[in-house]
């Protein structure tokens, strides 16, 4: 079996003195996408934040695309082929569409073109003067995927896409995130909505108070249902 | 401002006995001191401490850098300093009037400053003190480049000599320990505490329900009061006030002299003083300039030394020593 | 001899043109400072010293080497952007994650040592520096007499603000900068260097500083106290345009300058608190200023 695109071992993770990662194992596999599963405040969004490099009081190991991350700087994880979506978007409300998702730089061939973007998003188009943040949360939520695609990151990492969002527009996120897998890429989704992660994922891990407490691949997800319920609190 | 400020955390604790016997053994040492050193470079330096340590209630304390403190200490001696000399108030008079003028423009600025948070209220202090410069520039009551001369000391009480060097001295320790006491009262009382809690948090401060800008303002009115103490006593020890003392120069040595000595602890701007006043008696006769040497010990201070003299002694291991031994 | 309001024309005029002349330098110093307060949220004190220290370059490149004024324009502001950006980088950046007092108290210290510094070495009163032969004399108006000189300080300013403000609202480097200001953290994920970023912009804000002083060098006296004397009046142009407002700062500099000029023709007494009187008033109407965001 090849080596995973991302490989993450015990990786733990402080917040100042408070201890945020208990030690997470991770693999994600070229062209896989993999779905965090938790509760609110398990440690999730930690996570990702940790793996991209926002966090920097770390130890473990994190292995992207065969190199150690660990010391790499943070505005050096995305030239080596990592992209990052918060949850909270991060549009910037001082540039218009266009200028959001033309400012981060692109990194690597491979990445989709200005028009090959507007084709999958076409109200990016039609909005691309105004003010990032006068657009709609889900097209916000479009517009934070997007800018990623164009800069030829080989990782998506997905903090929680649906998050406030209308059941039509989870549902066009879905459709997005199929295409995407069906280009190639690889993804590392956090959700709470297992409902929706459960259309596009392979395979999850189920995170709880810091570590990874369980893993399985889609197809045993029906037989995990109530122990989901009970770990999520769904 | 938040509490990534070095400021030497100060929980209410009645005094250590230590700390006490320290206190007396330094008051001891101020009444002795006039005998060994020269009584106007002393008084010079507890005017500016004063000042300093009125400075530190609103900085230390409330949590408000005012880069405007020379108006209420310069005011305050160009007003004392016009109340004894063209209107031939005794002394105490005189003072009491140098107080009231700084507490009224530190009631006009203190408004307009709080009308904004953080840094941009320290401009808007900054800015006002300027324009109240630039008032004593060209109001004929101050005389503009020359200043006051010639203020009369006057008989305090009508009948002590001010002009003996040494009643002019425990005069102006006694007006020192007075506004010290006033000082460390204020901060130790409820009303202290809530200076504090604004200091630390302002948002939650507000969600308390506390009327967070009137807290503000009196910490305001009552530290530039007590700077024009410290002013209009400095007006009759040197008797003159010039365009220097009401000067941003001015606000930023009382920072200095703060920053030094330690922000937030209660004796150390005295500390500061002492030393800034020093340095500038022994830069006075050198080549270097001494704005030269200010902005240097400023910069390293900022860099390296935030927590100043005190601060540094408190997180000591001798200081935690102190803790602890409180704790017992 | 035409008057207007009861004052002769060409006085009323002459203030006029020294209040844009000045209301240039000030949009052109407040225009740094604001573009430093808003991408590293700190109040530059040094700015005055930076302006200061343009013009002594200006003076010394002269003096010493003898390189005149059109290639010291260039010269000096990069100088002066050189050193800031050194000291940003070794010093002020370690403030930047503390209470915003820190650098100011730090710029402060700055600017003291700087015009401590240069007063040692060149006394408290000014250099004289000349006004390049291609702009000395100037146009008879008819109703006024208009220096070369001074036309071209206007005219510059006003380049270099339409310029910077092109730079940071329509540019790349600009949208980089805009977004830094907005989230450094997530721009630092998208690959972009926001350290860096910051070091190049408060290099920027200090050479506008460094060229206005370069400009205003055969006007006012190159003296090491030419900076201090207007910083605080440049705050007081930024606290009534609105800290983070670049065009605020441009407009309001421009407006400051006429109307201090108009203050000086009817009431000249105040000319000089006239700035401050209009902050205190915005203040009571309007704290976040002309064109500020926030409040």
């Amino acid at each position: 079996m090849t080596e995973p695109l991302l490989s993450v071992r015990d990786l733990n993770a402080w917040y100042g003195e408070s201890h945020a990662l208990h030690g997470i194992d991770l693999d994600v596999h070229q062209g896989e996408t993999v779905t965090l599963l938790g509760r609110n405040g398990v440690g999730k969004t930690t996570a990702l934040r940790s793996i991209v490099g926002i966090i920097r009081k770390r130890s473990g190991s994190i292995r992207f695309d065969g190199k150690d991350m660990l010391r790499v700087p943070l505005h050096r994880t995305a030239r080596h082929g990592i992209g990052y979506v918060p949850e909270e978007r991060g549009i910037f409300s001082t540039l218009t569409v266009e200028e959001n998702l033309t400012l981060p730089p692109v990194i690597a061939k491979g990445g989709m073109t200005l028009a090959e973007i507007y084709q999958l998003f076409p109200n990016l188009e039609e909005r691309r003067k105004s003010p990032g943040t006068k657009l709609s949360g889900g097209e916000q939520q479009m517009l934070a995927m997007a800018r990623i695609l164009r800069t030829g990151a080989k990782l998506l990492l997905l903090d929680e896409p649906t998050e406030g969002l209308a059941p039509v527009i989870i549902q066009r996120i879905g459709e997005v995130l199929q295409t995407l897998k069906q280009r190639g890429m690889t993804i590392l989704l956090v959700e709470q909505n297992f409902r929706f992660a459960s259309k596009v994922a392979d395979r999850f891990y189920v995170v709880d108070h810091g570590k990874v407490i369980d893993s399985f691949d889609v197809a045993d997800l029906p037989g995990r249902m109530t122990m989901l319920n009970e770990a999520l609190g769904v | 401002m938040n509490s990534q400020v070095n400021v030497t955390p100060t929980t209410k604790r009645p005094l250590l006995r230590l700390e006490t016997v320290l206190i007396l053994i330094g008051v001891a040492a101020l009444a002795l001191a006039p005998f060994y050193f020269y009584p106007i470079f002393l008084m010079k330096v507890l005017c500016f401490a004063l000042f300093a340590c009125a400075f530190n209630l609103l900085l230390g304390y409330t949590g408000i850098l005012s880069f405007g403190h020379a108006a209420f200490f310069g005011g305050a001696a160009y007003f004392t300093a016009h109340a004894v000399k063209e209107w031939g108030l005794p002394p105490e008079l005189g003072i009491l009037v140098g107080v009231a003028g700084a507490a009224f423009l530190g009631l006009i600025i203190g408004f307009l400053a709080i009308r904004r948070q953080g840094i941009y209220s320290t401009m808007i202090t900054l800015a006002l003190s300027q324009m109240f410069f630039f008032f004593c520039l060209q109001a004929p009551f101050t005389h503009g480049e020359d200043g006051i001369q010639n203020v009369p000391r006057g008989h305090l009480l009508g009948f002590i000599d001010l002009q003996e060097p040494l009643y002019m001295y425990f005069f102006v320790l006694s007006v020192f320990l007075a506004g010290m006491l006033l000082i460390w009262r204020v901060i130790n009382s409820p009303y202290g505490m809530i200076l504090r809690s604004i200091r630390e948090n302002e948002n939650r401060a507000i969600s308390l329900g506390y009327s967070v800008s009137r807290y503000k303002l009196g910490a305001f009115v009552m530290s530039a009061a007590l700077a024009g103490l410290a002013g209009g006593l400095k007006a009759l020890v040197f008797q003159f006030a010039t365009l220097t003392d009401v000067s941003w120069q001015m606000s930023g040595e009382v920072v200095l002299m703060t920053l030094l000595g330690g922000i937030g602890t209660l004796v150390g701007p005295i500390f500061g003083a002492a030393l800034v006043t020093s340095l500038g008696n022994y830069f006075a006769t050198s080549e270097l300039p001494v704005t030269l040497v200010t902005g240097i010990i400023f910069m390293v201070c900022v860099l390296v030394f935030r927590r100043g003299m005190i601060g540094e002694l408190y997180a000591s291991r001798l200081g935690k020593k102190l803790e602890r031994r409180a704790e017992d | 001899m035409t008057t207007i309001f009861d004052v002769p024309i060409q006085a009323f005029l002459g203030q006029l043109l020294i209040g844009l002349i000045n209301g240039s330098f000030y949009a052109m110093l407040s225009l740094g400072l604001a573009i430093i307060f808003g991408m590293l949220k700190i109040i530059n004190f040094a700015h005055g010293a930076q302006y200061m220290i343009g013009a002594f370059a200006g003076y010394l490149l002269l003096a010493t080497l003898g390189i005149g004024y059109w290639p010291a324009l260039i010269l000096a502001p990069i100088i002066v952007g050189l050193c800031s950006a050194v000291i940003e980088r070794l010093a002020l950046s370690r403030l930047y994650n503390l209470d915003h007092l820190y650098s100011l108290l730090f710029t402060f210290g700055l600017a003291l040592a700087l015009e401590g510094a240069f007063r040692y070495f060149y006394g408290s009163s000014g250099q004289p520096y000349a006004v390049p032969k291609e702009l000395a004399g100037g146009y008879n108006l008819g109703f006024m007499f208009l220096p070369k000189y001074r036309a071209w300080v206007v005219l510059a300013s006003l380049v270099i603000c339409i310029a910077s403000w092109l730079l940071i609202e329509k540019t790349k480097l600009g949208a980089y900068l805009r977004a830094a200001t907005e989230n450094p953290t997530l721009v630092r994920t998208f690959g972009i260097n926001v350290p860096l970023l910051l070091t190049f912009t408060y290099g920027m804000g200090a050479a506008l500083a460094g060229l206005a002083g370069m400009l205003a060098a055969p006007i006012y006296q190159v003296s090491p106290l030419m900076g201090s004397n207007l910083i605080i009046v440049v705050f007081a142009v930024v606290v009534v345009g609105g800290m983070g407002s670049i065009l605020g700062a441009i407009i309001t500099g421009y407006m400051l300058g006429i109307l201090e000029g108009l203050t000086k023709v009817f009431y000249p007494e105040a000319s000089n608190i006239v700035i401050f009187v209009i902050m205190a008033i915005m203040l009571l109407v309007r704290p976040a200023g002309l064109m500020g965001r926030d409040a």
